[in-house]
């Protein structure tokens, strides 16, 4: 009973301007849910690889990923996120936040290429797998800054591959 | 705010508190539907539809309807007017015409001498002046040429349709028998059948004109897919893939779309043989090697003139200074390719000249076809992750060894020329004479030499001299055992030399194939110097 009282003193919210502000807040929420939506928001809390073509930058990277060596052991999100909780979240809303602005706005270098920290999550979760296999490659440093052998230098197309075709070309001969 | 409100949790609205949050409000849901509208164009286009606005037709070589329906690769289709220009090709754009080749390297009038590019040999431009620059060089102005030019200087299958009456074929044999001119004037004629809006009445409109290369030449007008349509082409890959054992070969039934990608591109980009003679044939039955390209030019007996049994065996041009019976190479760009690494792996030609690009979430196969030079990111990166600047510096040291090498073998070629020309020297002087008395003989039976002024007398008069005993040289050079060695070898060197020289990557297309032919141009070339010197007058 007393809030009422004090609502209705001087200069406090009138029932019909709260009203009109639930009204202009309200749009933009149900706007923004329905935006969410239909960007296929829900799908980015998922692992499901074709999240990730969305929005459509990455067909080609998906559908060499398909036909790769790696795609019944590893998703897109296993080789390119950090497996601990926290991590994870920061790597995934600093790309999403790239990614989402970037294709908005349209200006970035084409073909992608990959940035350096996220080389190195992607390094980090060669090893995770393979540190047993390449432990003694992995000791080598190489040049003087301590740089570690990329592994995908050499095996680039274990993810997924250039997106040019290889099938040959019939009139060449051997 | 009262303290007691506050700690109710109840917020005191002024009214400029009420404005402000609505301000705030407005701006975010703008946001959301700018963001909301974005990401409806992007599903949009990653859908990728076209409407067709116009029924194009098999008919329709202008580009512009075509436009109405694929505005996307019509726009960049058009930008082959902008002059582009790499370290070793193109123009620079602020001139008219792009520079005589043979201002840079003057060894090219030496070797083409008697021959119409001694005349006009510029550097090229896009695919939208292929028409225009064809009918304005002055190989075409001032010398007699064949219909032939037009197979792949203009867009060309209907006229050969209409003038084959239905065949293209016949038609393609009836203009390679036509003075250009007049072929050129059956192009004109057939136009384009630029079709009506949909809806209104399917009867196509003409529209008299002749285009470059158009949307119709290599893509089918119902289904857009790739086709190719130039006959040369369609007998030329025919018999090289019967030289490999497979029969009845048809690109547009039996090739993937990935070598279509190539194909389309092989219709023209090639070398050939376009008249006058006889008619246009793409040499490839041995296969597409220089020297297997070589051996079928050398086999090949043009149809025999009248009174002979045996037609002459092919050449292009008689050289003037030697007598050479000589081969001009065209622009071989797919045979060298062929021989590359890139072909090797599958690259087709669209790949790095037309690469796709991305339009929104759309697709685009980039028809702003130009040097891949010009277009790194989407040329060379998407298979090589490595710096623009890096690719650049690559592809240019592989261009910088093969002009080298090119120039030595220019070199090559007029120090023989040179060693010819001192032998021929005394013969000229012993056959001078008797050639000006031909020649005069000769030119008193033209009415039009009587007619003009005496230094233009004078002028034709020695060029006539000079012709007969150009002729009479050749005659004598090859009935001499000697000589004729020394000429083959210099038919051999020219070949390889124009090989790599006339076609359009500066050796980049297969750089390892391109030095084995200038090295055998230059092997050949000293070879030919060494067989003339052998005949210098003794001192």
């Amino acid at each position: 009973m007393r809030p009422r009282r004090i609502r209705k003193r001087g200069s406090m919210l009138k029932p019909r301007r709260a009203f009109l502000s639930a009204v202009f807040l309200g749009l933009p929420i149900g706007l923004g849910l329905f935006t969410f939506r239909y960007a296929e928001g829900l799908s980015y809390i998922s692992s499901d690889p074709n999240a990730c073509a969305n929005c459509h930058i990455m067909r080609d990277e998906l559908d060499s990923w398909a036909k790769s060596g790696h795609h019944h052991v590893a998703t897109c999100v296993e080789c390119h996120l950090p497996h601990s909780f926290i991590p994870k979240m920061i790597a995934k809303a600093d790309n999403g936040w790239h990614h989402s602005s970037a294709f908005t706005l349209q200006n970035f270098h084409e073909p992608i290429m990959i940035k350096e920290r996220n080389a190195a999550i992607l390094q980090e979760n060669c090893i995770r797998c393979h540190a047993d296999f390449v432990h003694d490659i992995t000791v080598i440093q190489v040049g003087g800054n301590g740089g570690e052998v990329s592994c995908v230098h050499c095996h680039k197309n274990v993810g997924h591959a250039p997106t040019r075709p290889t099938s040959s070309m019939s009139w060449i001969q051997p | 705010m009262s303290n007691e409100a506050s700690e109710k949790g109840f917020v005191r609205f002024s009214r400029a508190r009420f404005f402000f949050v609505i301000a705030v409000t407005a701006v975010v849901t703008a946001g959301i539907a700018y963001l909301l509208t974005n990401i409806f164009q992007r599903k949009q286009e990653a859908k990728n539809p076209y409407i067709r606005f116009v029924d194009v037709t098999e008919d329709t070589t202008d580009p512009e309807p075509w436009g109405k329906n694929w505005p996307r690769e019509y726009d960049s289709y058009k930008k082959t007017s902008i002059a582009t220009s790499t370290k070793f090709g193109g123009h620079g754009g602020s001139e008219a015409m792009p520079v005589e080749k043979s201002e840079a390297h003057p060894w090219l009038t030496r070797a083409f001498a008697g021959y119409a590019f001694a005349l006009d040999y510029r550097d090229r431009r896009g695919h939208a002046y292929m028409l225009s620059d064809q009918e304005m060089t002055k190989r075409v102005t001032d010398r007699p040429q064949p219909g032939n030019c037009l197979h792949c200087h203009a867009s060309i299958i209907p006229t050969y349709r209409r003038v084959g009456n239905g065949d293209v074929m016949a038609g393609f044999n009836a203009l390679a028998k036509m003075p250009y001119q007049d072929a050129h004037a059956e192009v004109v004629k057939t136009g384009s059948l630029n079709p009506t809006i949909q809806g209104a009445e399917q009867k196509g409109v003409h529209a008299d004109g002749a285009h470059p290369v158009s949307c119709v030449d290599c893509h089918d007008p119902n289904s857009m897919q790739l086709r190719v349509t130039r006959p040369g082409f369609i007998n030329g890959i025919k018999a090289l893939m019967a030289s490999q054992g497979k029969k009845d070969y048809d690109p547009n039934r039996d090739a993937t779309r990935q070598e279509m990608r190539t194909y389309v591109c092989a219709q023209c980009h090639v070398e050939y043989y376009c008249g006058p003679k006889t008619t246009l044939f793409f040499p490839w039955n041995n296969g597409l090697k220089v020297e297997q390209i070589e051996a079928y030019y050398d086999s090949y007996k043009f149809p025999p003139e009248a009174g002979q049994t045996e037609g002459h065996r092919f050449y292009d041009w008689k050289h003037a200074e030697t007598g050479a019976e000589l081969l001009k190479a065209q622009h071989p760009e797919f045979e060298l390719y062929s021989q590359g690494v890139h072909a090797k792996a599958g690259v087709a030609c669209a790949d790095c000249h037309m690469p796709y690009e991305r339009q929104g979430a759309a697709k685009v196969s980039d028809h702003w076809v130009r040097s891949p030079l010009l277009n790194i990111a989407r040329a060379c990166q998407p298979c090589h992750a490595v710096s623009e600047d890096e690719l650049k510096s690559r592809a240019e040291t592989i261009q910088a060894r093969n002009s080298a090498l090119l120039e030595r073998g220019g070199a090559a070629l007029v120090d023989m020329l040179d060693t010819v020309k001192a032998v021929r020297t005394p013969w000229d002087n012993d056959h001078r004479a008797a050639a000006e008395t031909a020649a005069k003989e000769k030119l008193a039976k033209d009415e039009a030499y009587a007619k003009l002024a005496p230094d233009d007398q004078a002028k034709k008069l020695k060029q006539t001299a000079q012709g007969i005993l150009n002729d009479q040289w050749a005659e004598h050079a090859a009935a001499d055992p000697q000589l004729k060695a020394a000429l083959e070898l210099q038919r051999k060197a020219q070949w390889r030399l124009d090989f790599i020289a006339a076609e359009n990557s500066m050796g980049f297309h297969a750089p390892q194939e391109a030095a084995r032919v200038l090295g055998e141009a230059i092997d050949y070339a000293r070879q030919g110097q060494i067989e003339a010197l052998k005949l210098m007058p003794k001192k």
